[in-house]
């Protein structure tokens, strides 16, 4: 197992008499993509400010890449990079200049400050605009910007805190592309994200963040079969088909007790541990019973779902934990 | 997937080793932030018109337009306006840092710097760097134009040298309090404290001689600080300098300089933006 790059540990903070954080636990391997999921006010841009050492906590530790964010935070910031919400680049100069800029504050030897620039306007599909100020920029480009800034200095993690929010779906997944490519690269990323279907198709382990703790953690298949398993959902053609179904020919079937009936879309949702198995059933019952069924179809769970679970309940019961 | 996905080639070859050689690098961090104000300030149409043509338009407006009611007609209320229009200039040209330091607090920009490994001081320095270069052009402007119109001043070359110094030393402490304030203020309110610079001047004796005023100012206008700053100028530029002055005003000048570099410090480390 490789060592944790993020590492926290009943990591505490308040303002005021409000508790943000209540005792949160993360840990982050070497190369993972590990997102930070919950809503707003959940906690998540106070864990990232803890770790990029902006802020103190009140109690616990946490440690980036074995260096303590508040006892050692020059070490820290000589291996983390953050973007953070909004992209913080400077409006009235060009890209290249913010590129140079970064590049002259990481120290980098002055003759590879240039060449660092073109570099990376290059990676991130800039070239072109490297020349034009970063006010006529698009969204997509300036947030693009703020990555290869942030990368100026080849950070052993790079935080990023909200990355895609307002960029529009293909500016999106062509940020998540980036995102994948810096973690083949062997950079561990922690990226925070309102959005589940971020959280799904881009990290390997993600963190449920509610009311300051830590609800729920495991990969996005691990959280949805804490909520339930997946259905199967049969259609029918009209109501009375619908009632046969779940009243004679279904029944005795596994699952058709926690069956739910949806009577305007005629549907009959069956909770179901292995869905092949229920389909075949399905089908074989319908033709012995001479039953037209007009749809059959395997309902897997979202992370909505989760996230729903997991934030409607109070936040002091046992976090369920999947399999790490 | 789009088909305009960027393929993420393998890492970059110039990517520096990731424990950087060179740790601490101050100066180069000072001149990398100074460099980044200049830029926006020359890039900044109001900063421009702050720097360069609010400066001369006052001048003009005191001399040309009130000068003739104000001294009742002889020639010589120039000289005794230069000085006060001058640290008004200064001043004002100063306050920008406020705005500069509040965008940035807004924009996230400062939360970046405070993550990275740089002499953390930097930033704020950038903007006093970058603000003793605007104003040093902006003062030779306004007294070239001053010259023009017929201001004569007896200052020889130790004057003029003294008159650098001191009003170096004015706008490091001026930015210094402005920066200090842009860490605290809005982006709507950090441009309103220009107006500070602009009229607590006039409460000195930089333009009418104190006792013209009412009396209840006099206890203001002649404590004041810019009351002392100003006077300082003007001893320097018609070759009459007072020692007590010139004290008085460094003291001023100093204690607010120290005030707000202990503030700065500590307000930097403590703000995040949001």
């Amino acid at each position: 197992m490789n060592p944790p790059m993020i590492e926290t540990r009943g990591l505490r903070k308040s303002y005021g008499h409000h508790p943000v954080l209540r005792g949160v636990d993360l840990t982050v391997r070497r190369g993972e993509i590990f997102a930070l999921l919950g809503a707003n006010g959940a906690g998540k841009t106070t864990t990232v400010n803890i770790l990029t050492t902006l802020l103190r906590p009140d109690g616990g530790t946490a440690a980036v890449a074995g260096a303590d964010v508040v006892r050692e935070a020059a070490t820290v910031r000589r291996r983390i990079a953050l973007t953070g919400q909004y992209a913080s680049v400077d409006e009235f100069s060009t890209g290249t200049e913010n590129l140079v800029m970064m590049a002259d504050l990481a120290h980098l030897p002055r003759r590879a400050v240039r060449r660092r620039a073109t570099e990376l306007l290059d990676r991130f599909d800039l070239a072109d605009a490297g020349r034009r100020k970063v006010a006529t920029y698009s969204g997509g480009m300036r947030r693009r910007l703020d990555l290869a800034i942030s990368l100026v200095a080849d950070p052993d993690v790079l935080v990023l805190d909200e990355p895609t929010t307002g960029l529009d779906p293909a500016s999106r997944s062509q940020l998540w592309e980036v995102v994948r490519g810096l973690a083949a690269d062997g950079t561990t990323v922690l990226l925070t994200t309102q959005y589940l279907e971020e959280a799904d198709r881009l990290a390997d382990t993600i963190a449920v963040l509610a009311d300051g703790q830590v609800a729920a953690r495991g990969t996005a298949t691990e959280l949805k079969t804490l909520v339930s398993g997946e259905h199967v959902r049969v259609t029918f053609d009209d109501a009375t088909s619908l009632a046969t179904a779940r009243d004679v020919t279904f029944v005795g079937m596994p699952g058709l007790d926690g069956a739910e009936t949806d009577h305007r879309t005629l549907a009959l949702t069956i909770p179901s541990i292995e869905p092949v198995r229920t389909i075949r059933a399905v089908l074989d019952r319908a033709d012995a019973g001479g039953l037209a069924v007009s749809g059959v179809s395997v309902v897997k769970p979202t992370l909505d779902d989760v996230f729903l679970a997991l934030t409607q309940q109070p936040a002091h019961q046992p976090a369920p934990e999947a399999a790490r | 997937m789009t088909t305009t996905t960027p393929a993420a080639p393998p890492a970059a070859s110039t990517a520096p080793t990731r424990r950087s050689p060179h740790r601490h690098a101050p100066l180069r961090d000072v001149a990398t932030m100074s460099r980044r104000e200049a830029r926006r300030s020359i890039r900044s149409v109001d900063g421009i018109i702050t720097a360069f043509a609010l400066p001369v338009l006052i001048m003009v407006v005191f001399v040309v337009i009130f000068g003739g009611a104000i001294s009742g007609g002889s020639g010589s209320y120039i000289d005794y306006v230069v000085p006060g229009v001058l640290i008004m200039c200064l001043g004002m040209n100063s306050a920008t840092a406020a705005a500069a330091v509040a965008q940035d607090m807004t924009s996230g920009t400062i939360d970046r710097f405070k993550t990275l490994p740089i002499f953390s001081p930097s930033v704020l320095w950038g903007h006093v760097v970058a603000s003793v270069v605007r104003n040093l052009a902006s003062a030779v402007l306004v007294v070239l134009v001053a010259l023009a119109l017929g201001f004569r001043p007896d200052a020889g070359p130790a004057g003029w040298l003294g008159l650098v110094a001191f009003a170096t030393f004015a706008i490091v402490t001026f930015t210094w309090i402005s920066a200090v304030l842009g860490l605290v203020m809005s982006v709507d309110s950090a441009p309103s404290l220009n107006m500070l610079f602009l009229f607590v001047p006039y409460l000195s004796s930089g333009f009418v001689p104190v006792e013209t005023m009412p009396d209840w100012l006099h206890g203001f206008a002649e404590n004041q600080p810019f009351t002392p700053i100003i006077e300082t100028v003007r001893g320097l530029l018609m070759g009459n300098l007072e020692t007590s002055t010139l004290l008085v005003a460094c003291a001023w000048l100093a204690g607010f300089l120290a005030l707000s570099l202990v503030a700065g410090s500590l307000l930097y480390r403590r703000r995040t933006a949001r």
